[in-house]
C-alpha cells in the first residue's frame, strides 16, 4: 500500500499545473473566434497538433500586428480525437461558443460528421488535411474549404509520373486499409486500369500498427512489380521502405501527400533514399514556407508535423479573407475566398466553386540526400 | 518453395516478438488472474526508454556494441520499474475485490500511461536507431533472412531457455509455481507471496522492454501508441496458446505469427487480422482453454 | 515521531518517482539534430507531487483508520444512499425529481450540453444492455461495440440503399443486432471466464474489420455520410430542434429500458441469470436450461445495442469502422464495472461519470485522456466494488410482538 495512488495524484496535480500555464490566448474586448478542431490526444494526435501550432503561430502574428481590422484573433482548440461521433459534439461546441471560423477538422470521416452542425450555422470550415474527394465533388458542403488536394488529384499525378516518366507496366497498389490511404489507393487502381498502359498485379491493405511487413513485401516481390505505389501516411510508408531495404528489395515506392513529410525521410533515413511522393508545387523554395517552419521553430523549438504548412495556409487564407469582407458572413468570406488570391506557404492560392484550393498544385518529388527534391 | 521458406522466416519473426510480449500477460495471469491491460504500455515504454538510452549513447559517441548493452539493460530496468509500480498502484489494493475491477483499473493505466509519454515526449514518429547492424556472412541469404530476423530468433530462444531455467530451477521460479496453483497455500507454506507477484512483473516487464528493442531497432520507428497494437495481438496470442501456460503463450505466438504470414502471403493481407481472430475462435471451439492450456475441471 | 516516520517514506517515494520518470520525463532527445535536452524542472515537479499526494494518502489512511474504529458512525453516512433505493416513497420522489429536470434540461441549458447529454444517455442504456450480459448473467463480453456496429450499418445502409426512416429501422437493427448475439452466442456458450472474453474481443475486431474492407458492402473506411436524423411525421428539423428531438427520444428510451431491465432483474429469466453467474453447475442441477439462458443474455444485451446503434448513426449522421474499436468496448465496460456490476443505479450513474468526464476536463486541454486514465484507476481503487454496489436481496424473517 506503500505507494499505492500516487499516480493518480500525479495525474490530478500535473493537470492542476498544466491548466494553469496554458498560454493566455485572447485579449480582452472585441474578438474573433477561431475554432481549432482536431485530434488532439490518441492514436492519430501527431496528425492533429501540428495545426494547433499553426494556428498559435499565425494568430500570434496577426495580433502582434494589431489584428484583423482591429480586432483580435482568439483560439477556441477543441479535440475530436478524430472520431465522428465526438467531433459531432465538438462542433456543436465550437458553434454555441460563437466560433466564427473553424480551422479543421483533420480526418475526412470527422469533418464529414461535423460539417451538417457548421452548414447550419453559416460557419467557414477550411481542413488542412481532410482529403476525400466527396467533401467538396458532392457539393453538399458549400462551407468547406481546403488547402490540400483532394485524393484523386493526387492519385492521377502520380499515376501519371509511374507511367509517363518511368514507364513501368506492372504495378502494385498498397493502402493502409484507412480513410485517407485506400481512398487514394482506389483511384490509384483505377487510373492504372483505365490507362491500358499498365497492370495492377497487387491490390492489398496492410495493417497499420503492425509489427512487421515482411509478408507483404515479400508478396510484393512475387507479384514482380516494378513500383509501389502506396496510399498512406509515412509511419507505414518507413515500415514498407526499410523492410524492402531489408529484403534486398529494389522496387521502386511511390506514394502520397501524406508521405511527403520530413518526418518520413528522418525516421526511414537512408533506406527512404530513391522514394518517391507526390505534394504541394515547390514547397521548397517558398519563402513563406521558410518563414513558417522557422517561426515553428523558434515558438516550439521543434520541427512541426503533418499538414503544418497546409494549415499555416488556411490560416492566412482565412485571415486574409475575413480581412477584406469585413465580416465572418459566409457569403461574403465565400466571395473573397474565391475572387482573391493570397500567398501561403503552399503557393499563391484561391478557392474554385467546389472548395478545392486553386494553385496547390501537384509534384512529384524524389528523396535525394535527405531531401524532397522536385521532379520536373 | 522460396516464397514459402520466406514467409516462413517472416512469420517466426513476428511470432517471437509476440512470444516476448505474450509471456508477460501469460505469467501475470498464471499468477494473480488479471489480464494485465497495460502490459503492453510497458513495452512501448521499454522502447522509449531504449530510444532515449541508445540516442544519448550514440550522441555521446559510444561504440556500437556498448550502446546495444547498455540500451538493453536499460530498457529491462525501467520497463521492470515501471511494472513494479503499477503492480503496486493499480492492482495490489484491488486484490480481493471483485475480478473485475483490476481489468478496468488496467484500462485506466493503459490509457493513463499512453497520454503520459505522449505528453512527456512527442506524438510524433521518431527514428529508432539501427542497432543491429547487416552482418556481412548474411549476405547471400539476405533476401530470405535478413539480420534483424537472426538476431531476433537467437534472442528470443536464449531468453526463452533463461526463461524456463528460473521457473523450473531457481527458488524464485518454484514459487511462482507453487503461488500460480494455490496462493493461500503458498502463503502456509512461507512463500512471501507479496513478493512473488512483484517477481512476476519484473521479469514480465523486462521481457516485453527485450520485444520492444528489438521490435524498434527491427522497424526502425516508435511512438506512444506502438503497445496498444501489439499487446491485443500478444494477449490473443497468450490465450491461443492456452493463458497461464508458458511454453503455450510461445506456442500460441508462433502460431499466431505463422498465420498472419501464411495469409498475408497466400491470401491477401487485407484480411490478415481476420484469419488471426477466426483461428483463435477456431481453436477455442474445439479446445476451450486454449492449445496447451489445461483443462478446466470443477469438482463439486 | 510518526509524522517523522511518515516524511522519510514520503521522500523515499519521491525518489524513487524521479528515478522512474526521469528517462521520460527529463531527457528529451531529437535524433537528427543530435541534440539533448535535459529538463530538470520536470524532474521537481514529479518530486513535488509524488511527495505531496503521498502524505495525503497516508492522512487519509489513518484517518480512515481512526474513523473504523468507530464503525457504527461510517455505516450511517455510507449508507444514505442505500437507504433512499430501499426506501419506496423516497425513491419515487428522486424519480420524479430527476424527470423533472431531464425535461427542462435543454431549455435551460446550451446546443451543446444537450448533445452531449444525449451521448450520455445513449451510454447509458448501451452500460443497462452490457450490464445483462456482464453484470447479471457474469459472462465477461469485450466485444459488445460489435452488435453497436450491426444496429449503426442497419440504419446507415438501409437508409442509404432504400431510403428507410429512422422509426422503421429502430426495430430492426435491434433484431439483427440480436441475431448476431445468438451467432456469436452459440460456438462460445462452452468458453469460461477469460477465454469467452477473448473470442468476443476478437468477433469485435472481425466485424469491424469486415465493414472497412469490404468496400462494396459498407463503402470501406471512408463510411457513409448524409444519414438521416429521425423524423416527426414528416416535419423538418433546424439542427437545434433536432439535437433536441434526439434528446427527447433518449429521454424515452432510457425510461423505458431501465423500466425492462427492473422487471427482467426480478423475472424467472433474470433470477436464472443470477444464478447461473454465481454457480453453473448447482444452477444446472436447478433445472435451468443453460444454453437458452446464456443465449437469452447475449441476445438481449446485443438488442440495446443494436438500438442504440441505430440512434447513433441517425445522431452523427455519418459513421465509419473507426468508431467501433476495442476502446469503444473498453468503456461502456468500464461503465459498468465502475458503476456496479448488476446495479442500475450504478450503470446510470457510470457512463454519467465516464462520458461526461471527457466532456467537462476539455478544459484541461491536452491533459484531458490523461487524468481520465487516471481518475479510472483511482476510482477501481477506492470503491472496488463500484460506485453503488449492487445490493442482495434479504429477506428478513421478524416476530410480531
Amino acid at each position: 500500500m506503500k505507494l499505492a495512488l500516487s499516480g493518480k495524484f500525479v495525474s490530478t496535480a500535473a493537470c492542476v499545473m498544466m491548466a494553469l500555464s496554458v498560454p493566455a490566448m485572447g485579449v480582452a474586448g472585441d474578438t474573433i473566434k477561431f475554432g481549432v478542431a482536431g485530434p488532439h490526444s490518441g492514436d492519430l494526435a501527431s496528425y492533429g497538433l501540428p495545426s494547433v501550432n499553426a494556428a498559435k503561430i499565425v494568430a500570434k502574428q496577426v495580433n502582434d500586428a494589431g489584428g484583423i481590422n482591429g480586432k483580435m484573433i482568439e483560439l477556441l482548440i477543441e479535440d475530436d480525437v478524430c472520431k465522428p461521433e465526438i467531433a459531432t459534439n465538438t462542433a456543436t461546441k465550437l458553434a454555441s461558443e460563437g466560433a466564427e471560423v473553424v480551422l479543421g477538422h483533420i480526418c475526412s470521416g470527422a469533418t464529414k460528421a461535423a460539417l451538417p452542425i457548421y452548414k447550419d450555422k453559416g460557419i467557414l470550415v477550411m481542413s488542412p488535411s481532410a482529403t476525400n474527394p466527396a467533401l467538396t465533388q458532392s457539393g453538399d458542403y458549400p462551407n468547406f474549404f481546403r488547402t490540400i488536394a483532394p485524393d484523386d488529384a493526387q492519385a492521377e499525378v502520380d499515376v501519371n509520373f509511374v507511367l509517363e516518366k518511368l514507364g513501368y507496366t506492372k504495378i502494385a497498389v498498397v493502402h493502409d486499409k484507412g480513410d485517407y490511404g485506400k481512398g487514394f489507393a482506389e483511384f490509384a487502381k483505377k487510373f492504372l486500369e483505365e490507362s491500358g498502359k499498365a497492370e495492377v498485379v497487387l491490390y492489398e491493405g496492410v495493417t497499420p500498427g503492425a509489427v512487421d511487413y515482411s509478408a507483404i513485401v515479400l508478396k510484393i516481390r512475387k507479384s514482380g512489380a516494378e513500383a509501389v505505389i502506396f496510399g498512406g501516411y509515412h509511419p507505414e510508408a518507413s515500415k514498407i521502405v526499410g523492410q524492402m531495404k531489408k529484403k534486398r528489395l529494389k522496387t521502386t515506392f511511390i506514394s502520397d501527400d501524406g508521405v511527403k513529410d520530413m518526418t518520413f525521410i528522418k525516421v526511414a533515413g537512408k533506406n527512404a533514399e530513391g522514394a518517391y511522393a507526390s505534394g504541394p508545387q515547390d514547397n521548397a523554395s517558398n519563402p513563406l514556407s521558410k518563414v513558417a517552419i522557422e517561426a515553428h521553430k523558434a515558438t516550439f523549438n521543434s520541427d512541426h508535423g503533418a499538414f503544418y504548412e497546409n494549415a499555416y495556409s488556411a490560416m492566412l487564407a482565412m485571415v486574409n479573407a475575413i480581412k477584406k469582407a469585413g465580416s465572418t458572413d459566409l457569403a461574403a468570406l465565400k466571395k473573397v475566398l474565391q475572387t482573391d488570391k493570397v500567398d501561403t506557404p503552399v503557393g499563391n492560392i484561391y478557392f474554385n466553386e467546389m472548395g478545392d484550393a486553386v494553385g496547390v498544385g501537384f509534384s512529384v518529388y524524389q528523396v535525394q540526400d535527405g531531401k524532397f527534391v522536385e521532379m520536373k | 518453395m522460396d516464397y514459402f521458406i520466406e514467409l516462413l522466416f517472416s512469420g517466426l519473426t513476428r511470432g517471437s516478438i509476440y512470444a516476448l510480449i505474450a509471456l508477460g500477460y501469460t505469467m501475470v495471469y498464471g499468477i494473480i488472474g488479471l489480464i494485465n491491460f497495460a502490459h503492453g504500455e510497458i513495452y512501448m515504454i521499454g522502447a522509449f526508454t531504449a530510444f532515449i538510452v541508445a540516442t544519448v549513447l550514440s550522441i555521446y559517441g559510444f561504440p556500437l556494441l556498448a550502446i546495444i548493452v547498455i540500451a538493453g539493460v536499460a530498457a529491462a530496468v525501467w520497463s521492470s520499474a515501471y511494472g513494479y509500480t503499477i503492480e503496486k498502484i493499480a492492482y495490489k489494493p484491488l486484490r480481493h475485490a471483485p475480478r473485475l475491477s483490476p481489468l478496468i483499473s488496467a484500462i485506466g493505466m493503459s490509457i493513463f500511461l499512453q497520454n503520459y509519454v505522449l505528453l512527456a515526449q512527442t506524438s510524433d514518429f521518431l527514428p529508432f536507431p539501427e542497432l543491429i547492424p547487416d552482418f556481412e556472412f548474411m549476405e547471400p541469404v539476405a533476401h530470405i533472412v535478413g539480420s534483424s530476423d537472426l538476431v531476433i530468433l537467437i534472442t528470443t530462444t536464449v531468453v526463452m531457455l533463461i526463461l524456463t531455467y528460473i521457473i523450473k530451477f531457481t527458488r524464485v521460479g518454484k514459487a511462482m509455481r507453487a503461488t500460480a496453483q494455490d496462493r493461500t497455500m503458498a502463503m502456509l507454506v512461507g512463500i512471501n507471496v507479496n513478493q512473488i507477484i512483484s517477481a512476476t512483473f519484473i521479469i514480465g516487464s523486462a521481457l516485453a522492454a527485450i520485444g520492444g528493442l528489438l521490435i524498434a531497432s527491427h522497424i526502425g520507428q516508435i511512438n506512444f501508441y506502438i503497445g496498444f497494437i501489439a499487446g491485443i495481438k500478444a494477449f490473443t496470442a497468450a490465450v491461443l496458446g492456452g493463458i497461464g501456460s508458458i511454453p503455450g503463450a510461445v506456442l500460441g505466438s508462433l502460431v499466431l505469427g505463422l498465420t498472419e504470414s501464411f495469409a498475408t502471403g497466400y491470401v491477401s493481407s487485407d484480411y490478415e487480422d481476420v484469419f488471426a481472430f477466426s483461428l483463435l475462435v477456431l481453436i477455442l471451439i474445439f479446445k476451450p482453454s486454449g492449445l496447451l492450456g489445461k483443462a478446466e475441471t470443477k469438482k463439486v | 515521531m510518526l509524522l517523522i516516520k511518515e516524511l522519510k517514506k514520503a521522500l523515499g517515494v519521491a525518489l524513487w518517482f524521479i528515478f522512474l520518470t526521469f528517462p521520460i520525463m527529463v531527457i528529451k532527445v531529437d535524433p537528427i539534430e543530435r541534440i539533448i535536452r535535459y529538463r530538470w524542472e520536470n524532474a521537481a515537479y514529479v518530486a513535488i507531487v509524488a511527495f505531496t499526494a503521498y502524505l495525503v494518502m497516508s492522512f487519509f489512511k489513518m484517518r480512515k483508520l481512526r474513523v473504523t474504529a468507530d464503525k457504527k458512525e461510517v455505516k450511517k453516512s455510507q449508507n444514505v444512499i442505500y437507504s433512499i433505493l430501499n426506501n419506496k416513497k423516497q425513491l419515487t420522489v428522486l424519480s420524479f425529481a430527476i424527470l423533472a429536470i431531464a425535461i427542462i434540461f435543454p431549455h435551460f441549458f446550451s446546443v451543446y450540453q444537450t448533445n452531449v447529454m444525449t451521448t450520455a444517455l445513449m451510454y447509458v442504456v448501451l452500460g443497462l444492455g452490457l450490464n445483462i450480459v456482464v453484470g447479471m448473467a457474469g459472462l465477461l463480453d469485450l466485444g459488445f461495440v460489435a452488435f453497436y456496429a450491426v444496429g449503426a450499418y442497419s440504419y446507415a445502409l438501409l437508409n442509404y440503399h432504400f431510403g428507410l426512416g429512422f422509426w422503421v429501422v429502430l426495430p430492426i437493427g435491434g433484431a439483427l443486432a440480436a441475431i448476431f448475439g445468438i451467432i456469436l452466442g452459440f460456438p462460445v456458450l462452452r468458453l469460461r471466464g477469460d477465454y469467452l472474453a477473448i473470442v468476443t474481443l476478437g468477433f469485435g475486431e472481425i466485424i469491424r474489420l469486415i465493414l472497412e474492407n469490404w468496400g462494396e458492402f459498407s463503402q470501406g473506411p471512408s463510411g457513409i455520410s448524409n444519414i438521416s436524423r429521425p423524423g416527426f411525421f414528416g416535419m423538418d428539423f433546424s439542427l437545434e430542434t433536432s439535437i433536441m428531438y434526439m434528446y427527447y427520444i433518449m429521454v424515452i428510451g432510457v425510461i423505458v429500458t431501465i423500466f425492462i431491465v427492473n422487471r427482467l432483474q426480478d423475472s424467472r429469466l433474470g433470477r436464472a441469470w443470477i444464478a447461473l453467474r454465481e454457480d453453473e453447475i448447482a444452477c444446472q442441477a436447478m433445472g435451468i436450461d443453460k444454453r437458452k439462458t446464456k443465449l437469452a443474455a447475449f441476445s438481449l444485451g446485443a438488442f440495446w445495442a443494436g438500438l442504440i446503434g441505430v440512434v447513433f448513426a441517425a445522431k452523427t449522421t455519418f459513421i465509419n469502422p473507426a468508431s467501433f474499436t476495442f476502446l469503444e468496448s473498453a468503456i461502456i465496460l468500464s461503465i459498468v464495472v465502475l458503476g456496479g456490476m448488476g446495479s442500475i443505479i450504478g450503470v446510470i450513474l457510470g457512463a454519467f461519470i465516464l462520458i461526461l468526464m471527457p466532456e467537462y476536463l476539455r478544459a484541461l486541454s491536452e491533459f484531458r485522456m490523461l487524468a481520465f486514465g487516471g481518475v479510472m484507476v483511482a476510482m477501481m481503487v477506492f470503491r472496488p466494488q463500484g460506485m453503488i454496489a449492487n445490493i442482495r436481496r434479504t429477506y428478513k424473517f421478524e416476530k410480531q410482538e
